[in-house]
């Protein structure tokens, strides 16, 4: 469960000084699918990073599953993301020159998992992204964008995690390679109770998540609970 | 991060980038490689310097004529220096000194010889029957010059393997009791000298020895020596043998300031020491111009590593994001410093050592590599790796997971 108060972020500091986020406050269970939308510019990225423990807040506290993890240093922050948190990026997933399989093995190696487990793991995380071993040596200059995605979203399983970050996953993708990606974050979040937030700006995407909480200017507009969903229509069995 | 992995890594990383990682490990190829042959060069000629010194006789002392010089190689004796010494005051110094072996009073000249049609230009010793023992000279055949022959100023000469191979042909057979003719002269040649290998200076393999007063009779024409070599009965009396000769000649030549001396008198030990604290010095300042260039080695690898480094920000950033600690980041980037030096240092060893063996066969000098010198090789590489691998490595573990993946 995800528990932010009064979240702020202020880059710079004195009369340079720059907020990103104004004081955002707000819950989200275990097994919710919440998308956050709003302009470029209006924090999304920061608040996601702050989620995902890649950053600390200025100020607010921010409880992850109870714990308040906005006072941890770097270490124990890397200790959460290897732990509880898969992310998938909008640009620059997957580590170049290495094949796919190794690049979902990665986290597993951080965490020390021993070669065996590693690889069945990974190999179970591939197919639940819609993934096959015909893939799986490729490096990820030999792979399609929608590819890509999948793979980061595979990496961002092979942990098991509660919570699955995504930033803007469908941004470079046409429509119906994005149908393709949402519908397997829907399968992970209905079938495997994941936790999802995913960024997006557009409306269409948003329509597939149950919750959109929209932010402007470091602060939230709107957060629409019980959203009745758009179902994938492309989705990969 | 398991030993493995980092390995893995490291491979992948460094073989991505081949040219690069190639050159970086040149420099510390060249490094290693010059630290190696150099110090291998510079030991064998200090080696050989000493053991040439050692060649001319144990527990040596020498008188040559002429002012005393301060330090340097007066062995080879003053050729056409000043004439001070006679045949008395070699007598004086075998009486009256204690503590002396063996007295061997010595002219020498350089003289064009002949024999059979064929002729050499080489150097003539004329010595006594303790030339031999002084010198720690063998007989391969016939004898060496006898008190007798030496008295009667003989007309007989003992030849080195060198200058018999010169008359009479390589390895030539039933030399002795065959005459050669000294500057137009007739010697008899009464025996040959066991070969020792040496070459340059005081080479005892390219020379005539005939009895000291044929010398001065038939060629110098005088009373006067060029050495007096003396042998002490230990190393432990060197100094006051030494003394003791330098005392008797100046109240025998009437000299009061010994600074004044018209002679002067050398110990084989401060030859010795003054060859080896050249050679020394030598061999620092080889493996001071190998030490730079493995610096500049070190820097290149520092370079590279920074380079990559920067290059590399979104993947480190990617790296921590899934969960990299710090010391993940800073072994990876280390791992790839010391890979990179330790490749280097192996084929540096291998590239030094075959220089080494190359400059080997030139037969100027007899070079060896130590043990000794490729563990601290070996060691230095692995430690360069560390010293100028440690500041990247450092400075990627620090960067801050956003910062990278902002990156562009
Ligand atoms: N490191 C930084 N230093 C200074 N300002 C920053 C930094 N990172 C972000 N910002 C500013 O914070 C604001 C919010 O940035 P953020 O990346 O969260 O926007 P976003 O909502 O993700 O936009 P987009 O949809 O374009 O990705 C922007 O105005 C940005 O300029
Ligand atoms: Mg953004």
């Amino acid at each position: 469960m995800i528990e932010i108060k009064d979240i702020t972020k202020s880059y710079g500091e004195g009369d340079a000084a720059f907020q990103a986020l104004k004081g955002v406050t707000f819950t989200i269970e275990d097994g919710e699918f919440v998308a956050i939308m709003g302009p470029s510019g209006s924090g999304k990225s920061t608040l996601m990073h702050i989620l995902g423990c890649l950053d600390t807040p200025t100020s607010g506290t921010y409880l992850l599953d109870g714990k308040d993890v906005s006072t941890f240093d770097d270490e124990r922050l890397a200790d959460i993301r290897k732990d509880k948190i898969g992310f998938v990026f909008q640009s620059f997933n997957l580590l170049p020159r290495t094949s796919v399989l190794r690049n979902v093995m990665l986290p597993l190696v951080y965490a020390g998992v021993g070669e065996k487990e590693r690889e069945e793991r990974a190999t179970k995380a591939l197919h639940a992204a819609g993934l096959t071993e015909l893939h799986f040596q490729h490096k990820s200059n030999q792979i399609s964008g929608g590819q890509i995605q999948r793979v980061a979203i595979a990496r961002a399983l092979v942990n098991d995690p509660t919570l699955i970050l995504a930033d803007e996953p469908t941004g470079n993708l046409d429509t119906k390679t994005g149908e393709i990606v949402l519908g397997t974050f829907q399968k992970l979040n209905k079938e495997h109770g994941r936790t999802v937030i995913l960024i997006t700006h557009e409306h269409d995407v948003a329509a597939h998540a149950e919750r959109i909480i929209t932010l402007r200017d470091g602060l939230i507009v709107s957060d629409s609970k019980k959203h009745a969903r758009k179902h994938a229509r492309h989705v990969h069995d | 991060m398991k030993m493995s992995d980092t390995l893995h890594e490291t491979y992948s990383a460094l073989s991505a980038n081949k040219v690069r990682s190639g050159l970086t490990i040149l420099g510390i190829v060249i490094g290693i490689s010059s630290v190696i042959a150099m110090v291998s060069i510079g030991t064998g000629a200090s080696d050989r310097i000493s053991s040439s010194i050692e060649s001319l006789g144990s527990n040596l002392i020498q008188i040559t004529p002429g002012a005393q010089r301060t330090q340097g190689f007066g062995a080879s004796g003053g050729r056409g220096g000043a004439k001070t010494l006679t045949n008395d005051d070699a007598g004086a110094i075998a009486t009256q000194v204690g503590n002396v072996q063996a007295v061997d009073s010595q002219v020498s000249g350089r003289y064009q010889i002949t024999a059979k049609g064929t002729n050499t230009n080489t150097s003539v010793q004329g010595v006594t029957s303790a030339y031999p023992q002084i010198r720690n000279l063998e007989i391969a055949e016939g004898s060496f010059i006898s008190d007798s022959q030496n008295d009667s100023a003989a007309k007989v000469a003992v030849l080195g393997p060198t200058t018999r191979d010169d008359l009479f042909g390589i390895d030539a057979t039933g030399v002795v009791g065959q005459s050669i003719r000294i500057k137009g002269l007739e010697f008899k040649v009464i025996g040959i000298s066991v070969a020792k290998g040496g070459s340059g200076f005081m080479n005892q393999d390219d020379m005539i020895y005939i009895p000291v007063k044929s010398a001065q009779r038939y060629f110098s024409g005088d009373q006067y020596l060029t050495t007096i070599a003396v042998q002490a009965t230990s190393q432990g009396v060197m100094t006051q043998v030494q003394q003791d000769i330098t005392d008797l000649l100046l109240a025998r030549h009437k000299i009061s300031d010994s600074t004044q001396a018209d002679f002067s008198v050398l110990n084989q030990n401060d030859i010795l020491g003054a060859a080896s604290s050249v050679t020394t010095t030598l061999t620092y300042l080889l493996a001071a111009i190998g030490g730079i260039s493995l610096l500049v080695g070190g820097i290149g690898i520092m370079n590279m590593m920074l380079t990559t480094v920067t290059e590399r920000t979104k993947e480190i950033g990617l790296r921590k994001a899934i969960g990299a600690k710090r010391k993940d980041i800073s072994t990876q980037f280390l791992a790839e410093a010391i890979a990179l030096t330790m490749i280097g240092g192996v084929v540096g060893i291998a590239l030094g050592w075959a220089i080494s063996l190359a400059v080997n066969l030139t037969g100027l000098v007899t070079t060896s590599v130590s043990p000794v010198s490729v563990v601290i090789a070996f060691g230095v590489s692995a430690l360069t790796g560390i010293i100028f691998g440690w500041y990247p490595a450092r400075k990627a573990a620090a960067m801050n997971p956003i910062d990278a993946l902002r990156y562009e």
